[in-house]
């Protein structure tokens, strides 16, 4: 199979967050924050390259929006080319990470970047069905590759 | 001022519960999950219990599971793509067939009135017409493709064999017997994205829909010659949105349900919560105006699936969402 984008820009990991006093108090009660939410997902693998998400710039911590109190976090991502036919696939390695890391309590929006993709529009509207989510979660073979673009063997 | 109280919060599902269903009588509760098992409800003296749990049907989610009018038979869709259809005569609940032809997830089954028809749509963006025979086969009698995504929805008309499907392709459609073939005879646009649930009122005269687009629409029926001046084709009525719910919702709305005694609308929403619409009192039915009676916050602690108001205690409802619980709770005026 021919690659979508053969040579892609590889672009710099951020470093590790800073580990402050207070995080490692037990006694002060941690928000959920957009850098925590940031952190659960670049490490994402890209699903042709052997590279991650953050590499690739498809997803940034400017685009991970998080508010803690109204259980809401919004993500855009930006497919590394506008016809990108990865880009559903990737959307939900967001969707599915984000399920299984955060507490349930919160509704997660995973969008693409505005104007970054051909069809934007269906693959936003397809991302944001949960019912097509869960029907494709029962795919076996769908979710063998979910879990190989989540599985962490660089770190 | 009107409020919802919880009556009980029924545990069992082990995953998301996507349907809740009463039976036509009123006692019994069929709730459905991700679990790939169906669950019926009942009461034992004040107390809902969990009465029998059907495993054997289905290999993957079961979305939807509805019953016949006659309450003898329980039908229930799942993403395998089949839809079983299940007999209560000997007391025990008894798979009697499989419906197949779907070509993947089927997303819900109704009956008609006369419980002579059955009607299943699917992600394949097909709706099929079944026959019900006398001695419990089921015939496939025609199959619809004029979605062009995948129908989320079918419902029967409370009394006239009219169908109305809603879909992915943000439409809804309507649907009727012409020389022994079922064809689409009219398809409502107004919604801005996918229409999760439609359903009908009491007297079948008006739908009420509800959407990805947060908002919930009523639409009338004008007859051939109606008073409005309304234009229509042929004997075919026609049907136009005549009131739209906006700013209310704060997600999707994933389910309506039309009491048929009180008139009491209800969404199901992926805000968590529950609202109850009451019909104002100088409402007309060109211009229909709505109120919001009163809500639920957090009536689930993840996205509400499914709502359905008891056919026989009109202020009993059904509930039942992602966080795999079903809860009845009580409408007080």
């Amino acid at each position: 199979m021919s690659l979508d984008n053969a040579n892609p820009i590889v672009y710099q990991r951020s470093g590790a967050r800073q580990i402050s006093a207070a995080d490692e108090d037990d006694t002060v009660i941690d928000e959920i924050d957009d850098r925590e939410v940031y952190d659960l997902i670049r490490s994402i693998n890209d699903p042709e390259h052997p590279l991650t998400l953050e590499e690739l710039n498809v997803v940034e911590h400017a685009n991970v929006h998080v508010d803690n109190k109204k259980n809401q976090v919004a993500i855009s991502f930006t497919p590394t080319i506008p016809h990108c036919s990865m880009a559903t696939l990737i959307g939900l390695s967001i969707r599915v990470k984000l399920l299984r890391s955060l507490p349930a309590r919160f509704k997660v929006d995973v969008q693409i970047s505005p104007g970054t993709h051909a069809s934007e529009e269906a693959v936003n509207k397809q991302l944001a069905d949960k019912e097509r989510v869960a029907a494709a979660l029962e795919n076996s073979h769908l979710l063998k590759v979910v879990n190989e673009c989540l599985s962490n063997h660089e770190n | 001022m009107p409020r919802l109280e919880e009556v009980t919060t029924l545990e069992g599902h082990i995953e998301p519960v996507w349907c809740v269903s009463w039976s036509p009588f009123g006692s019994l509760l069929a709730t459905c999950s991700g679990d790939k098992t169906i669950r019926i409800w009942g009461k034992e003296g004040e107390k809902w219990i969990c009465k029998t749990v059907l495993t054997d049907g289905h290999t993957r989610t079961v979305r939807y599971v509805t019953w016949s009018p006659c309450g003898q038979y329980l039908a229930s869709a799942s993403f395998d793509a089949t839809v079983v259809i299940w007999s209560r005569k000997e007391g025990e609940f008894e798979s009697i067939a499989t419906l197949e032809g779907h070509e993947n997830e089927v997303k819900a089954v109704t009956w008609s009135s006369s419980g002579s028809l059955i009607a299943t749509c699917s992600r394949d963006k097909s709706v099929w017409i079944w026959e019900v025979t006398e001695d419990e086969e089921f015939e496939c009698a025609s199959v619809m493709t004029s979605h062009s995504q995948d129908v989320k929805h079918v419902i029967w008309h409370p009394y006239k064999e009219i169908l109305a499907s809603c879909s992915y392709d943000d439409t809804i459609k309507l649907y009727k017997e012409d020389n022994d073939d079922w064809t689409c005879f009219q398809t409502l646009a107004s919604h801005d994205s996918t229409v999760w649930k439609i359903c009908f009122d009491q007297s079948g005269s008006r739908l009420a829909s509800c959407s990805d687009d947060k908002t919930v629409k009523i639409w009338q029926e004008y007859l051939p010659g109606n008073e409005e001046g309304i234009v229509t084709h042929g004997s075919d009525s026609v049907w136009k949105c005549v009131c739209t719910l906006s700013g209310y919702h704060e997600r999707a709305v994933y389910d309506i349900n039309w009491n048929h005694v009180t008139g009491h609308l209800v969404t199901a929403c992926g805000d968590d919560s529950i609202r109850v619409f009451g019909e104002d009192a100088d409402s007309n039915k060109n211009e229909p105006k709505f109120s919001l009676m009163t809500m639920i916050n957090h009536a689930h602690s993840q996205d509400v699936n499914s709502v359905s108001w008891n056919p026989k205690i009109p202020n009993l409802l059904a509930s039942c969402s992602d966080d795999n619980l079903v809860k009845l709770w009580r409408y007080v005026e």
